[in-house]
């Protein structure tokens, strides 16, 4: 078991190498600030789209509203940072943990009663939901006049800076994979290949269920409050529907039940959303769409299981188990009590 | 005291009775066959006594308490475990993984410990995989413990259910046509593997099976089911020439070895 802890430290040095590695590129200029705003947005997406992961990847449950959830989260942290913070390094985190709190404890919420139910209704009651909370975005302000409304929240201290949003990404991860290679992400992946099976082996499938979702909701909510403090304006069109679905495509393409895939699809989803604003210029912006749709037509031609096909990079796979290789042939003697 | 007990018990579905008054009583470290032609109710059996389906009637107690009504989960978590005819394992994950799933609710640690990986996480995973391993062993399956499920041979799944059904530590193992698909030498494995779980963990056997050569040699005794209903039961060399059996068998076109 203790390669697990060499895994650990392999994944702390090759962030640190590329932590490195961007820090140099922003002080040879290569990185413009602007390009710097993009990677922060794409660490940001990735925290989220692993809530994602590790509800629909890891345990089977089809969502459309994740980015109701990251909505949860930027405005609640937003608006504590707002009208209590002032950009003080301790609220910011007292807001951070009250964005991921509150979309974990909604999620909970609605989780508990729709997930006894073995059919894809969450998928139905999530899309509501995101329509929900986008109309109560749109007039919030009616009820409290600093979360903005339809023109959005402005006015917030951007207290997040590349160093701190780097350290949630890897915390994110690394908890993450812990909990996939644990008893719990083994009751998720059961309960995503047969949940009739997993309830007859004894795994208590609503409350796995229920704990994944509201975990991944928690991710996406903690995705939100930094992303509240990275950016100095919130807007609910930030929360939509189509934000839900970008969300969704970046795990399906990345490959169900792949950590890896997660992130390498985020972050390059991110890149990718803002290099074709260069690309098309912003006459063309809108043909966006079409090319999102191409990309997934193609890939779920070319590679239906998604980039990483359920696998995992070197440093993201399980600890490798030393098992006897040789068979006793026909003999089942060999139990122990 | 019967292990299982079960009286009385049915079910219908819409008009149709699946099961219509069955009446069981499993005694410690019995192995009784339940057979009878396709479509006779010996899954849905099954699923009533694993609390899949809810009873239309009866009453089935499980070391003297009912279970009527239980979640799944809880029943398996009380000791009763099953195999599926339709084949259900955990695809995508690998053979260990399938046994390792098992173990969960006897597994001692936390939220806390999974999340951080800290030595009582290392110590019950080391401990769980190590039993797991032992059960693989026994299914001679542990040459391919870390093999996709989905790739194993036809006989094999099959006997990872069975190796991931034990992992419940169970009273009761409920097994649903084992030998289905399987080649004679692969047949004749599992009638020696029956006859081994019973001596070993000296559990309680329910078996449903088609090939009558198989509950002929492992069976105390045998429940025979058409349309629903009990038509004999008794010892296996008296069901062999019961002509009730027969009919229900021939009139099916299944033979009878
Ligand atoms: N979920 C269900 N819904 C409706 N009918 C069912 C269901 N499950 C089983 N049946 C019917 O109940 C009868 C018994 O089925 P089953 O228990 O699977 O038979 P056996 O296992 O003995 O071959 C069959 O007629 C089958 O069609
Ligand atoms: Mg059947």
């Amino acid at each position: 078991m203790k390669q697990k802890y060499t895994q650990t430290i392999l994944i702390i040095v090759a962030a640190a190498i590329f932590y490195v590695f961007i820090k140099t590129l922003i002080f040879l200029n290569v990185l413009s600030p602007y390009w710097q705003l993009v990677l922060d947005q794409s660490l940001i997406v990735t925290i989220g789209a692993l809530g994602l992961s590790l509800i629909y990847g890891f345990t089977g449950q089809f969502s459309l509203g994740h980015a109701a959830f990251y909505g949860i989260g930027a405005y609640t942290a937003g608006a504590i940072s707002k009208t209590l913070g002032h950009g003080s390094l301790l609220w910011f985190i007292i807001a951070i943990v009250a964005g991921t709190l509150a979309a974990a404890l909604i999620a909970l919420l609605i989780g508990l009663p729709i997930l006894r139910l073995r059919s894809d209704y969450l998928g139905i009651a999530t899309l509501g939901f995101g329509i929900i909370v986008k109309v109560g975005m749109d007039n919030a302000n009616k009820v409290l006049p600093v979360l903005g409304g339809a023109t959005g929240m402005s006015g917030l201290t951007t207290v997040a800076n590349f160093e701190i949003i780097f350290i949630f990404f890897l915390i994110a991860i690394l908890l993450l994979k812990n909990l996939i290679y644990s008893k719990y992400g083994r009751a998720f992946i059961s309960i995503r290949e047969d949940e009739i099976a997993a309830d007859a082996m004894g795994i208590d499938t609503t409350r796995y269920k229920t704990m994944a979702f509201a975990l991944g909701c928690g991710l996406a909510g903690l995705a939100g409050s930094l992303y509240a403090h990275r950016y100095p304006f919130l807007h609910p069109s930030s929360f939509e529907f189509l934000k839900s679905f970008d969300f969704l495509l970046i795990v399906v393409l990345g490959g169900l039940g792949s950590i890896s895939g997660t992130i390498v699809t985020a972050v390059g989803w991110a890149f990718l959303l803002e290099g074709l604003r260069f690309v098309l210029g912003e006459q063309f912006i809108d043909f966006r769409g079409v090319i999102y749709a191409l990309i997934l037509v193609i890939t779920i031609l070319m590679r239906p299981q998604g980039l990483f096909s359920g696998k995992e990079l070197l440093f993201m796979k399980p600890p490798r188990l030393k098992t006897p290789t040789n068979r006793e042939e026909g003999s089942h003697a060999g139990l122990r009590n | 005291m019967p292990v299982l007990e079960i009286e009385g018990l049915s079910k219908s579905f819409g008009g149709l009775r699946a099961v219509s008054n069955f009446d069981l009583a499993l005694g410690d470290n019995e192995v009784v066959g339940l057979i009878g032609p396709n479509g006779a109710g010996k899954t849905t059996i099954f699923n009533l006594i694993t609390g899949i389906y809810p009873a239309t009637a009866g009453s089935i107690n499980f070391m003297g308490k009912s279970i009527l009504g239980t979640r799944p989960f809880k029943i398996t978590q009380l000791g009763i475990a099953r195999t599926f005819q339709n084949i259900r394992l955990f695809k995508e994950c690998t053979v260990l993984d399938n046994v390792r799933t098992v173990f969960h609710p006897r597994v001692r640690y936390g939220v806390i410990d999974a999340f951080l990986h800290t030595p009582r996480y290392a110590a019950e995973e080391a401990r769980i995989t190590e039993r797991s391993l032992e059960l693989l062993k026994a299914m001679n399956l542990d040459g391919r413990a870390e093999m996709k499920a989905t790739n194993l041979p036809y006989g094999d799944q099959r006997r990872l259910e069975i190796a991931r059904a034990l992992a419940g530590e169970p009273k009761v193992l409920l097994l649903d046509e084992p030998a289905a698909g399987m080649n004679p030498s692969e047949v004749g494995t599992l009638v020696e593997l029956i006859k081994f779980i019973r001596n070993h963990f000296k559990i309680t056997v329910l078996l449903i099976e088609h090939q009558m050569n198989v509950v002929m040699n492992v069976c105390d005794r045998l429940v025979v089911l058409d349309f629903g209903e009990i038509i004999a039961q008794g010892l296996p060399e008296e069901i062999r020439n019961n002509q009730k059996v027969l009919e229900a068998y021939l009139g099916k076109g299944v033979t009878v070895a």
